[in-house]
């Protein structure tokens, strides 16, 4: 059965359709479920918070998004060990809901970037890396204003220390602490990253790296499930 | 009662909008240091006293208004 998956759908959400196709051309059953929704779909194996500016990201990026109806849904499902990617405006929502440490601040530059960047793959026994090597360089795009990843200096060094970085920037380009790309919660089910893996799924556009992202989402997905069957 | 939030970015917490102000306002010929820009939030809350009040905005604050993270946040209720 292919993995199904939830791309959650903010008013704002921009980057929504490129992950929903992104996740259907690595074989997902993927579908947009509005934010007014209280439930996610049955069968649910993972839940992706697109890119965009969910409710004009008034206050501070992702501040108000995190009171979507869909967001208690998406908590649950965390809570139960559900996989949750969020990326770029999903990045900032989901340090808002607290389901990941840190923040995102306005880029040090204050401009808005756009363009490919390279990564390193810290570790690659995760559920959001495992189709890459430790030590890999991925390039994919990053389009963003807040973009640049917070935490205080004594949280970093624990999540350092913990291995929760995932994804590091080679040439920092938005002023990130630790030139951290992606960061995972405690658990290492929810992964949130500023760059964009949906924009980079064929190298027809320039790199499919991004779809080592996400191919590695769906097989966590299968193997989780084929888990849960046995247990 | 009416309140007012004021939202700062945190002391040691890199500013860029505070730095560009700082710049434009030097290029307009002012002299000043540390530009920092944060955010007023007016309310009115239902309070019987300023302590109420100010108990139920500084909770606001603590749950939406500021993210501890990167800003410090003061509030002021209004007679």
């Amino acid at each position: 059965m292919n993995p199904r998956v939830a791309v959650i759908q903010f008013p704002g959400s921009n980057d929504d359709r490129d992950a929903l196709w992104a996740l259907k051309a690595l074989g997902a059953e993927a579908t947009l479920v509005w934010h007014a929704e209280s439930e996610l779909p049955a069968r649910t194996g993972a839940v992706v918070l697109p890119g965009g500016f969910s409710y004009g990201d008034y206050l501070r990026c992702g501040a108000i998004a995190r009171f979507a109806p869909v967001m208690d849904a998406v908590t649950r499902f965390a809570a139960e060990g559900g996989f949750v990617l969020g990326i770029c405006n999903g990045f900032q929502i989901l340090c808002e809901a607290g389901l990941l440490p840190g923040v995102l601040r306005p880029n040090a530059s204050l401009s808005f970037i756009c363009r490919d960047v390279a990564l390193r793959v810290e570790r690659s026994d995760t559920p959001f890396t495992s189709r890459c090597e430790p030590g890999q360089r991925l390039v994919i795009p990053i389009k963003h204003h807040d973009g640049a990843w917070f935490a205080p200096s004594e949280l970093h060094a624990e999540l350092e220390s913990r291995g929760k970085i995932l994804l590091r920037y080679e040439d920092n380009p938005n002023g990130a602490v630790g030139a951290v790309a992606a960061v995972t919660n405690e658990a290492g089910n929810v992964m949130g990253l500023m760059p964009h893996p949906e924009h980079a799924v064929d190298p027809l556009l320039g790199s499919g790296d991004g779809a080592l992202i996400l191919a590695s989402l769906l097989d966590g997905v299968r193997e989780r499930s084929a888990s849960v069957a046995l247990a | 009662m009416r309140a007012t939030v004021l939202v700062r970015p945190k002391e040691g917490i890199l500013d860029p909008q505070g730095q560009a102000v700082e710049q434009s306002l030097r290029k307009l010929g002012f002299d000043v240091a540390h530009a920092r820009v944060g955010r007023v939030v007016d309310v009115e809350v239902d309070a019987s006293s300023t302590d109420e009040a100010r108990q139920r905005v500084d909770e606001m604050c603590r749950q939406l208004l500021a993210n501890p993270l990167i800003e410090s946040y003061e509030v002021e209720v209004h007679e």
